[in-house]
C-alpha cells in the first residue's frame, strides 16, 4: 500500500539559510504521527513545502502515490492536505463561518450563503466534536476555540491529511485532551494527521510513529510505542538532555530564606476588570531571596494580568514592595531599575522588537544605560551584545542580524538574555520556554536556577505544569484571579494541583 | 432658503463625495490606502471633460456625457493601476507613492489642458446631463445619472463587500493576507482588483464634477478626494457609515455657503466644522477606530 505523504531528499534554501538539507518523510495511511525537532531543525519549512505555501529547491513529494513535487496551495488543498500554522491563520474581523469558508465560499447566485456556511459549521462541529459558534467573530474567540476554527477550516475543505504545527503551545491541558480526542476521531474516519511539536510525552502519548529532525535533515524515524522522551530528545540534540519532567527537583535548601526578609511583598494585589469583577482578586505573596515562586493554573485565570501589574504595565491597587520599596505608581522603567527584571509571556507582542537587531533588542527598556553624552554608546552596545550572544548561545551569533530572522528559541534567548543580564533582585518569568525546543528550555532552566542560586526571588508563571514543578520551591495554583493554594513543592503533584487548577477545590 | 433647496444643494455637494468614499472603502478595506482617491478624482474630472467635449464635437449628443463617464472610468482605472503596481507590485511605500500619484494626476491634467485645450485654467464647454430649464433643485440633481449612480453606489459597495465572497476576500486581504494567502485567496490579484474598482467609482466622482460645471478647471477636485478619505475614517471603514459623513460634510459645506452674507458666525468657523469632525473622529471619540490591519503594509505573500 502507498503511503499517505511519502518526500524525499527534500532541499530549500531561504537565502543563507539552508532549512531543509535532503529531509524526508514517510507517513502511513490511518496514521497520527509526530515530527520532532529543535527549533530551526526544519519542520515548518518541510511542512510548509507540504502544504504548498514553499516550492522546494530539490527532492520529490508523492502524497497517496501522486507526485505533487512543488505544487501551490490552491492544489494542495484540492488533494486534501490541510494545515494548521503554528500562528493562527485567522482574521480576526470576520466570523468563524466567514473563516472557515473564505477561499471556498458557498454562493447563493452572486451572493454569499451564510446560512449554508454556519450550517457546514455547526454539521462539522457535531461530527468532529469541534464545537464552535459560527457567527462568532474570531477576534471575540479563546485560543483553543480559535484553534478548533483552524482545524474546522481545514476539514471544511475536505481535508484527508491534516497537518499541525506545534498545536498544543498556546493550549490548556484539558484543551490539549480535547485535541487529543478530535485527532483520535479523524484517524478513526480515515485521516491522516501529521503533527509538530516540542512536547516530548505529548508525542508518545498521541502518535503512532515519530520522525525526528535536525539541522534540516531527517535523522530518524522510529515506532512511538517504545519510544522514550530520553530517546527522543537525543535524536533532536544529538547528545543527553536533561528534560524538565524528569529531572530530579533540584530545589536549594532554603531553612534560611524564611528568615530574610522578602525580596518581594506583595500585599492584596487588586486588578479591577471588565464586567465580571476583579481579574487579580486581592492576591497576597511573597517571595523570599533564593526562592522561586511557580504560579500553575489554566491560563486565563489572572496570571496575565498579574505579571502586568507588578511590572508596571498594568494599573493596579495593593502594595507591590521590592526589597522594602514600594512599587505601586512607579513606571516600568523606574520598577526595572529598582531591581525588576521581566521574561514577558509573548516574545512578539512584549519581550522584543522584531525588526530591531539582536544587539538593539538586548539594550531594551536599558537603553539610557548605554549612552554617551546624548546618543547611544555603538561600541558598548556591541560589545553588549557580543557578550550576551556568546554566554547565552544566540544563533546566529550576528548582533546585526534582525531578530525577526531568528527561530522561536533564539529569539527566547535574546529575551532571557537581555532581563537576566541587568542588575535585578526579582525576575518575573512569564512562559520563558512556550514554543522553544528542548535543548533551549534546558538552557534557560538552568539560567533560572542559577538566578535563584544566587539569592535571586524568582516568580515564575507556566502554563506548564511540568515547568513549574521542575523548577518551583513553593507552587501557588491561580484560579478565577485568586492563589486558591500555595504549597511547598513537596507536597505539590499534579493530583493534588489538578483540582484546584479546574477551580473544583478551593483553599484559603 | 427652504430646507428643500438646502437638501438639494447638500446632495448635490455629497455626490462626489459619496463616489470617491465608496470606492475609497474597497481600496483601503483590501489593505491600500485612498490616499490617490483626490488624483483619481482629478483625473477623471478632466477625462470626462475631454471625453464630453471630443464626442460633442464629434456631433454626437446626448451621447457626448455618456462618453466623458466613460473616459473618466478608464482614467481614474489607468491611475490606480499606477498606484496598485508601485505598491503591491515594487512594493513602494504607499503614501509616498500615493503623494505622487497625486501629484502626477495634477501635472498630466494640466498638461493635457494645454495640449488639448491651448489653456493653463479651463477647458471650453462640454456638453453635460443636465436639461435646460430644471432649475437647481432636485428637478435638475434627478435628470443626472451620475447622482443616481452616486446615491446607489455606497449600498453598492456595503453589498459588494458583505454580501459576496469577492467582498468577503477584500476584508481578508486588508486584515490578514497571511491567512486569506493560507487558504489559496490571490491576494495580489483580490488587491488589484479592489484598487481598480477604487479608481473607477472615484473617475465617476470626478466626472460628475466637470460635467456638472460643463468645463474642467485646472485642479478643480480641491482636496475632495481627501475629504472623502477622512469621511471613510469617519465612517470607520464601513461604506454605510462613509456615506453618512460624506452626507454630514456636505451638509456642513452648505450651511457654510448659505451663512455667507449673513453676519451670524463666522463663515471660516463653519468650513471647519469637517475637519474638526475628522480630528474627532481619529481622536477616537466616536467609538474606537480601527483601521483594516494590514493597511498600509506592504505584503509578501
Amino acid at each position: 500500500m502507498t503511503n499517505a505523504i511519502q518526500l524525499e531528499g527534500i532541499e530549500k534554501r531561504f537565502g543563507p539559510v539552508q532549512a531543509n538539507r535532503g529531509a524526508g518523510l514517510q507517513v502511513a495511511h490511518g496514521e497520527i504521527h509526530a515530527l520532532v525537532g529543535e527549533n530551526g531543525a526544519g519542520k515548518s519549512t518541510l511542512m510548509r513545502i507540504l502544504a504548498g505555501l514553499h516550492a522546494p529547491d530539490a527532492g520529490s513529494m508523492l502524497v497517496n502515490g501522486r507526485d505533487v513535487t512543488g505544487w501551490a496551495t490552491s492544489e494542495a488543498i484540492a488533494a486534501g492536505v490541510g494545515m494548521v500554522h503554528q500562528h493562527f491563520m485567522l482574521v480576526p474581523t470576520l466570523t468563524v463561518a466567514e473563516n472557515v469558508v473564505l477561499g471556498s465560499e458557498i454562493t447563493k447566485g452572486l451572493v454569499l450563503d451564510r446560512g449554508a456556511a454556519e450550517r457546514a459549521v455547526r454539521e462539522l462541529g457535531k461530527r468532529t466534536g469541534l464545537v464552535v459558534p459560527p457567527d462568532r467573530l474570531v477576534s471575540e474567540l479563546s485560543v483553543g476555540e480559535a484553534q478548533r476554527v483552524e482545524i474546522l477550516k481545514t476539514l471544511y475543505r475536505g481535508a484527508k491529511i491534516l497537518i499541525l504545527d506545534e498545536p498544543t503551545a498556546v493550549l490548556s491541558p484539558p484543551e490539549v485532551r480535547e485535541l487529543w480526542a478530535v485527532l483520535r476521531s479523524l484517524r478513526a474516519e480515515g485521516g491522516t494527521v501529521v503533527l509538530i511539536t516540542h512536547k516530548l510525552d505529548e508525542v508518545i502519548d498521541v502518535s503512532d510513529a515519530i520522525t525526528v529532525m535536525r539541522q534540516g535533515a531527517t535523522v530518524t524515524r522510529m515506532a512511538s510505542a517504545g519510544a522514550t522522551p530520553q530517546s527522543i530528545a537525543r535524536a533532536m540534540v544529538g547528545r543527553d538532555v536533561a528534560l524538565a519532567l524528569d529531572a530530579e527537583y533540584a530545589g536549594s535548601t532554603i531553612s534560611g530564606a524564611s528568615a530574610t526578609a522578602p525580596l518581594l511583598d506583595v500585599r492584596n494585589l487588586t486588578v479591577s476588570g471588565t464586567r465580571r469583577g476583579n481579574i487579580v482578586d486581592n492576591v497576597s505573596f511573597s517571595i523570599a531571596p533564593g526562592e522561586i515562586l511557580g504560579i500553575a493554573g489554566v491560563e486565563g485565570n489572572g496570571q496575565t494580568e498579574l505579571i502586568e501589574a507588578l511590572s508596571g504595565l498594568r494599573e493596579a491597587r495593593g502594595l507591590i514592595s521590592l526589597a522594602g520599596r514600594d512599587l505601586i505608581g512607579d513606571t516600568v522603567r523606574e520598577r526595572g531599575d529598582a531591581g525588576l527584571s521581566h521574561i514577558p509571556e509573548d516574545r512578539h507582542e512584549r519581550g522584543l522588537v522584531l525588526d530591531y537587531s539582536i544587539a538593539e533588542n538586548l539594550i531594551l527598556g536599558q537603553q539610557h544605560k548605554f549612552t554617551s553624552g546624548p546618543t547611544i554608546d555603538g561600541a558598548r552596545v556591541l560589545a553588549h551584545a557580543r557578550d550576551l550572544i556568546a554566554r547565552y548561545d544566540i544563533r546566529p551569533p550576528d548582533p546585526a542580524r534582525a531578530a525577526r530572522a531568528l527561530s522561536g528559541g533564539n529569539q527566547q534567548k535574546i529575551v532571557v538574555a537581555r532581563e537576566m543580564a541587568r542588575d535585578f533582585k526579582v525576575l518575573l518569568a512569564s512562559q520563558p520556554t512556550r514554543g522553544v525546543d528542548v535543548g533551549a528550555i534546558e538552557f534557560i532552566h538552568a539560567r533560572l536556577r542559577e538566578a535563584r542560586d544566587q539569592g535571586k526571588a524568582v516568580l515564575l508563571v507556566s502554563a506548564d505544569l511540568a515547568e513549574v514543578l521542575a523548577l518551583a520551591d513553593r507552587v501557588a495554583v491561580m484560579y478565577g484571579g485568586r492563589f486558591v493554594a500555595v504549597l511547598p513543592r513537596a507536597e505539590a503533584s499534579p493530583d493534588v494541583l489538578g483540582p484546584y487548577m479546574t477551580g473544583a477545590e478551593h483553599a484559603a | 432658503m427652504s430646507a428643500l433647496n438646502f437638501l438639494s444643494q447638500t446632495l448635490r455637494i455629497a455626490v462626489p463625495y459619496l463616489l470617491a468614499a465608496a470606492g475609497g472603502v474597497l481600496s483601503e478595506r483590501a489593505g491600500l490606502i485612498g490616499l490617490t482617491l483626490e488624483g483619481y478624482m482629478l483625473g477623471g474630472a478632466f477625462c470626462a471633460a475631454a471625453g464630453s467635449y471630443a464626442a460633442g464635437a464629434a456631433g454626437m449628443g446626448a451621447v457626448a456625457p455618456w462618453l466623458g463617464v466613460l473616459a473618466a472610468v478608464l482614467g481614474g482605472a489607468a491611475l490606480s493601476m499606477l498606484y496598485a503596481a508601485s505598491a503591491i507590485r515594487f512594493k513602494a511605500d504607499q503614501i509616498v507613492v500615493g503623494i505622487a500619484v497625486n501629484l502626477l494626476a495634477v501635472g498630466l491634467t494640466r498638461f493635457f489642458l494645454r495640449l488639448f485645450f491651448d489653456s493653463s485654467s479651463n477647458s471650453p464647454r462640454v456638453p453635460g446631463f443636465d436639461v435646460k430649464g430644471s432649475g437647481t433643485g432636485f428637478v435638475s440633481l434627478a435628470h443626472n445619472p451620475l447622482v443616481w449612480i452616486g446615491v446607489i453606489m455606497t449600498p453598492l459597495v456595503a453589498w459588494l463587500l458583505y454580501r459576496t465572497p469577492f467582498g468577503l476576500r477584500i476584508r481578508a486581504v486588508g486584515e490578514h493576507p497571511a491567512a486569506a494567502a493560507s487558504v489559496g485567496v490571490p491576494v495580489v490579484k483580490v488587491r488589484y482588483m479592489a484598487v481598480a474598482l477604487s479608481g473607477m467609482i472615484a473617475g465617476l466622482g470626478g466626472a460628475y464634477l466637470s460635467l456638472d460645471q460643463h468645463q474642467f478647471t485646472d485642479g478643480m477636485t480641491a482636496g475632495r478626494g481627501f475629504i472623502a478619505l477622512a469621511a471613510i475614517i469617519f465612517g470607520r471603514w464601513n461604506p454605510l457609515l462613509a456615506g453618512l459623513a460624506c452626507l454630514l460634510f456636505a451638509s456642513a459645506e452648505t450651511l457654510q455657503i448659505q451663512l455667507q452674507g449673513t453676519q451670524m458666525i463666522p463663515s471660516q468657523f463653519v468650513e471647519m466644522i469637517p475637519y474638526v469632525l475628522t480630528i474627532i473622529a481619529l481622536a477616537g471619540l466616536v467609538g474606537r477606530a480601527s483601521a483594516p490591519a494590514a493597511l498600509g503594509k506592504t505584503t509578501t505573500e
